[in-house]
């Protein structure tokens, strides 16, 4: 279970969030610069917010007056925007990058089961510059869950994809979620993208949550 | 002239690399500290740093010889406690090519730091990657071109220095004529013909450096437009 509860003054308005995350997808929707992106950078460690607190399965993250749990400590993956692929390194030196022992077995079967179910094992020798965008965003899927971390988080994973190649993303997300079972957050501006893929919706506006969304039950509502 | 006397080159060449070992460390420290920091007074010290850059090199030489002369701040303490003159050394040479080379060596440094995609270092530490780690496998090898760029143009610096080194290493034939200083002399005692040799050796030297990096550089951007498509 992940817990927010941030405060952070940004340069024109105020962050002030509060999530529980369960082992379920979650999607941020909203304009840009509406602060998604600062939540899942305090989340990640690489910013840091005014007050509040943030934990992941009752691990402290971020307390107020104490020192910050650094990135490297937290068991967050992060799919960034546009991936930030190693471009001097091949695929398979980019997977395998967050292994602390190059010959730890069990690292090693779910790096093969990674790339068995993303279908990247004919690319394992290819640079970023010579795979095509989908192909990027499955190899950053397998990068992000290499470390075995708690928390995925994806800053608009998809919105460098073609419609076709969005699609298939899409359902690859559901898929390994299904797979993986531990909460997904996931940043998004667009709207039908969000009830694809979310179990919840948190529509965010000017760094306030405008509203909570469950697509399931505003479906069921419909009936 | 006797041509087998290449001293000049060598010690030439024995300073100028020198000093791009020390400036290389030092200046890629320096800038990577600083473009991570955000503190008072990081203008006032990247001022400093860049100084060289604009002050005429007697200047330096000048500044050089109160800290490292015999009665300098560091070379009175030198001498006492170590029994070391530094001044009209082939060291002299190398700290006078260090300070007027180390501008070249972090503005290349600070450059190739701050244009990095910092979003690659995040993306090692959400990973695990130690700060070390970071720098090891991401940050120093996505600098590489600008840092390369440096290197070659602090050494460059190096093999031409002249004023400083003359005010602080003097020219002592077999011991700290480099070749600038030994154009310069030779000039002086009407020795053409070895003027011209000296000469002719340093602008090959400093075409091939130059058409080198031309042609790095324009690889580079090649490299990068495939990385961003």
């Amino acid at each position: 279970m992940l817990e927010v509860h941030i405060q952070k003054q940004l340069a024109h308005f105020r962050l002030d969030v509060s999530l529980k995350v369960k082992d379920e997808i979650v999607v941020l929707v909203g304009p840009s610069g509406s602060g998604k992106t600062t939540i899942l950078n305090t989340i990640a460690g690489i910013e840091h917010p005014d007050a509040g607190s943030i934990t992941l399965n009752g691990q402290p993250y971020f307390q107020e007056n104490r020192r910050p749990l650094p990135p490297q400590k937290r068991n967050v993956g992060y799919l960034f925007q546009d991936y930030a692929l190693f471009p001097h390194m091949t695929v398979d030196k980019n997977i395998r990058f967050g292994l602390k022992n190059k010959n730890d077995q069990d690292a090693l079967f779910l790096i093969k089961k990674l790339v068995h179910v993303l279908g990247i094992g004919h690319l394992t020798h290819k640079y970023p510059h010579q795979i095509s965008g989908g192909e990027k965003q499955r190899v950053a899927l397998a990068r992000a869950l290499a470390t075995e971390p708690a928390l995925l988080l994806l800053d608009e994973p998809l919105s460098a994809l073609d419609q076709d190649t969005r699609r298939e993303c899409q359902d690859e997300l559901l898929r390994l979620h299904d797979i993986w079972k531990i909460p997904f957050m996931i940043v998004t501006h667009d709207l039908a993208e969000a009830k694809k893929l979310g179990d919840t919706l948190v529509h965010i506006k000017k760094g306030s949550i405008q509203k909570v969304v469950d697509p399931s039950a505003q479906k069921l509502n419909c009936f | 002239m006797n041509m087998t006397d290449y001293t000049p080159l060598l010690l030439s060449l024995k300073v100028a690399g020198i000093s791009t070992i020390i400036v290389f460390i030092t200046g890629v420290y320096a800038a990577y500290f600083l473009s991570r920091k955000k503190f008072w007074g990081k203008m006032v010290i990247e001022s400093l740093f860049l100084l060289p850059l604009v002050l005429p090199p007697t200047v330096v030489g000048f500044g050089l010889l109160i800290l490292f002369g015999k009665k300098g701040w560091i070379g009175s303490w030198l001498l006492e406690w170590f029994n070391i003159q530094i001044i009209f050394t082939w060291f002299a040479a190398v700290i006078a090519s260090v300070v007027v080379s180390f501008p070249l060596m972090y503005q290349s440094a600070s450059a190739a730091f701050n244009n990095l995609d910092h979003r690659m270092e995040n993306a090692a530490r959400t990973m695990g990657a130690s700060e070390w780690k970071v720098f090891r496998t991401i940050t120093f090898p996505l600098a590489w071109p600008g840092l390369l760029a440096g290197l070659v143009l602090s050494f460059t610096r190096g093999l031409g220095e002249f004023g400083a080194t003359l005010m602080l290493a003097g020219y002592i034939p077999g011991k700290t004529d480099t070749i600038p200083l030994a154009i310069y002399f030779a000039v002086e005692a009407g020795q053409m013909e070895k003027a011209t040799f000296w000469v002719i050796i340093i602008v090959a030297l400093g075409f091939s450096t130059i058409m080198w990096l031309n042609w790095w550089g324009r690889r580079n951007v090649e490299r990068y437009k495939n990385h961003s498509s």
